[in-house]
Order: C-alpha cells, then structure tokens, then sequence
C-alpha cells in the first residue's frame, strides 16, 4: 500500500517532459536561480544608483543614516537569519521525509517573517513621527536637508520592495505548507519546498547588505 | 538529488551568522572613520551572503551549472559597479571631459 502510494505520488509529481525526479529537480532549481537573476538585476540598479548618490552625498546621507534606529535594524537582521536557517531545516526535514517537522519548521519561518515585517511597521511609524517621511510629512531642517530627504528616498524604496518580496515570500510558504499539510511532499518529491527555500534565502540576501548600508554608513 | 547536509552544517553556519551580525553592530559603536567602516561593515556583509549561497541555498554541493548561474550573477553585479563607479570617481580627474 505504501509502496503502491510513493509510486502514484511519483508518477503525478514527474511531468512528461522530463526523463525522471532528478533531471525535474535540477531544470526547477536552475529555473529559480535565473529567476533570481533578474532580482540581482532588480535591486543590482538601486544599490548602483545608491552607491553613486553615496558617493556625491556623504555628509547628507550619514545625516540621514544616523536618524535610523541601529538597534532596531540589527534586531531585524537577526530575525531574517534565523528564519533563513528554519528555512533551511524545513528542506531538511523534506529531504527526511518528516512531514510533521516540515509543517512546523515552514510555520516557524512564516513567524520569523512576520515578527520581520512587524519590527519594519514599527520602525517606519517612528520614522513617521518623527517627519523623515518624503512626500508625506518630511520636515527636517537641519544640515544637508536635501539630501538627507534624497536618503530617505532611497531608504523607504529598498526596505518597502524588500518588504514586498518578503510578502510574496509569505504567501508562497502559506501555499507550501498547505501542501505539507496535505502530505504532497515524500523524500523523492520535495522541489516546490527547495525551490522557494531559495527564494527566501534570496530575500534574505538582500537585507544582508541593506543593513550596512543603509544603518551603518556613518 | 540534492544532497542532504547534516543538520549541525546548518547550526554552524547560523552560529557563525550571528556572530557576524553582532560583530557588526559592535563594530557600529566604535565609530570608525569613514572608509574604514564601510569596507568592514560590507566585508561582513558579502562573507554573510556567501555563507548563505553556499550551505543555506546547497551550491556548495550543487551542479557545475548552478555555479555558472550563481556567477553570473556576481560577475554582473561586479561590472555594473565597477564600471559606473569608474566613471563617477574618475571625473575631474581628467581635464576637458
């Protein structure tokens, strides 16, 4: 009966065109990694735009960078990290074949990344009051004003399309773990866990070099 | 199939990242000036992702191909700095352009 399953499930998970589960497996994980390509290229021309307003504005954007709170930032990092590394279990435990573990292990990571986006509100509401807002409520007036309201730009664009990746990341892990609940994964059929495992890692990248950049430029 | 990693590869590497992460914002505090702190802060930054490419997303124990796509990447995202910023940095260096 078992064995009579793990057949079934295999033959539905294998598409036609592929010889078998390896050949499948490996198509699916280099078609992630070219789509991971065009967000290197998608977020590659925001770094390189920040870099060059960096390099012209210095003085403004370490006025601007010291206005973020570090605390919060560095907090936020480590979340990222440690759901990156339950991510990384919940593949594991697909790989095993422990599907109860794979449940959990995805929930915990759809947690962490709400306890992320949670800690991001939090911080763009302080940054609300205290008017670092451009086109909303910008009203600082110190030193390099210009060019601090040109960080801030900056600032707001890259977390909030990084917090949008994370949201299209959630929804992604809320299909898979339906699926895990369903007990559609098995140890020879577990690419979707993977392929969006990599997605996620992505995303996480992503944030590693926000961090400096945006918290620690002074 | 992908190889399956022992479990303790993960916890080393997550360990390994949160030092970094608190080596960092320690970093933070010591105000260093400003070239300095950069290139550190992004040092950490570029050994964090790599950590995370290579035992968190498997291309340590990935095909030859992943490599390849993997590269792609970082040799584009190399050019396009470079070469921009060898425009910006180098302008008034030169007289008459």
């Amino acid at each position: 009966m078992a064995e009579q399953r793990t057949a079934l499930a295999q033959k539905t998970a294998l598409a036609h065109q592929f010889d078998d589960l390896a050949q499948q497996h490996e198509a699916s994980n280099l078609g992630m990694w070219a789509f991971l390509l065009t967000e290197v290229m998608f977020f590659g021309g925001l770094f390189v735009s920040y870099t060059v307003y960096r390099t012209a504005y210095l003085a403004g954007f370490i006025a601007g960078s010291q206005h973020l709170n570090v605390l919060l930032g560095t907090l936020n990092t480590a979340v990222l990290l440690s759901s990156s590394l339950t991510m990384a279990l919940a593949v594991h435990a697909a790989q095993e074949g422990h599907t109860r573990l794979l449940s959990r292990f995805l929930l915990l990571t759809m947690f962490l990344g709400l306890v992320f986006l949670g800690i991001k509100g939090y911080e763009y509401a302080l940054e609300y009051h205290e008017g670092l807002v451009p086109a909303l409520n910008f009203a600082y007036t110190g030193p390099h004003a210009p060019q601090v309201k040109l960080f801030m730009i900056f600032y707001f664009v890259m977390t909030s399309l990084h917090a949008l990746h994370m949201l299209i990341g959630l929804s992604l892990l809320t299909v898979l773990a339906i699926l895990a609940w369903r007990r559609r994964f098995s140890t020879t059929y577990h690419t979707p866990v993977e392929v969006i495992g990599l997605y996620w890692h992505f995303v996480d990248i992503v944030w590693i070099f926000l961090y400096p950049l945006l918290y620690l430029v002074g | 199939m992908a190889a399956v990693i022992p479990r303790r590869v993960y916890y080393s590497v997550y360990a390994i990242l949160l030092g970094l992460v608190l080596l960092t914002w320690g970093l933070s505090y010591l105000h260093l000036s400003h070239p300095l702190s950069v290139s550190v802060a992004l040092t950490i930054a570029i050994v964090k992702a790599l950590l995370v490419v290579l035992f968190f997303m498997h291309v340590r124990y990935s095909s030859w191909l992943t490599w390849v796509f993997v590269g792609a990447g970082v040799a584009w995202m190399g050019h396009i700095l470079i070469l921009t910023m060898s425009d910006y940095l180098t302008r008034g260096i030169v007289s008459g352009w």
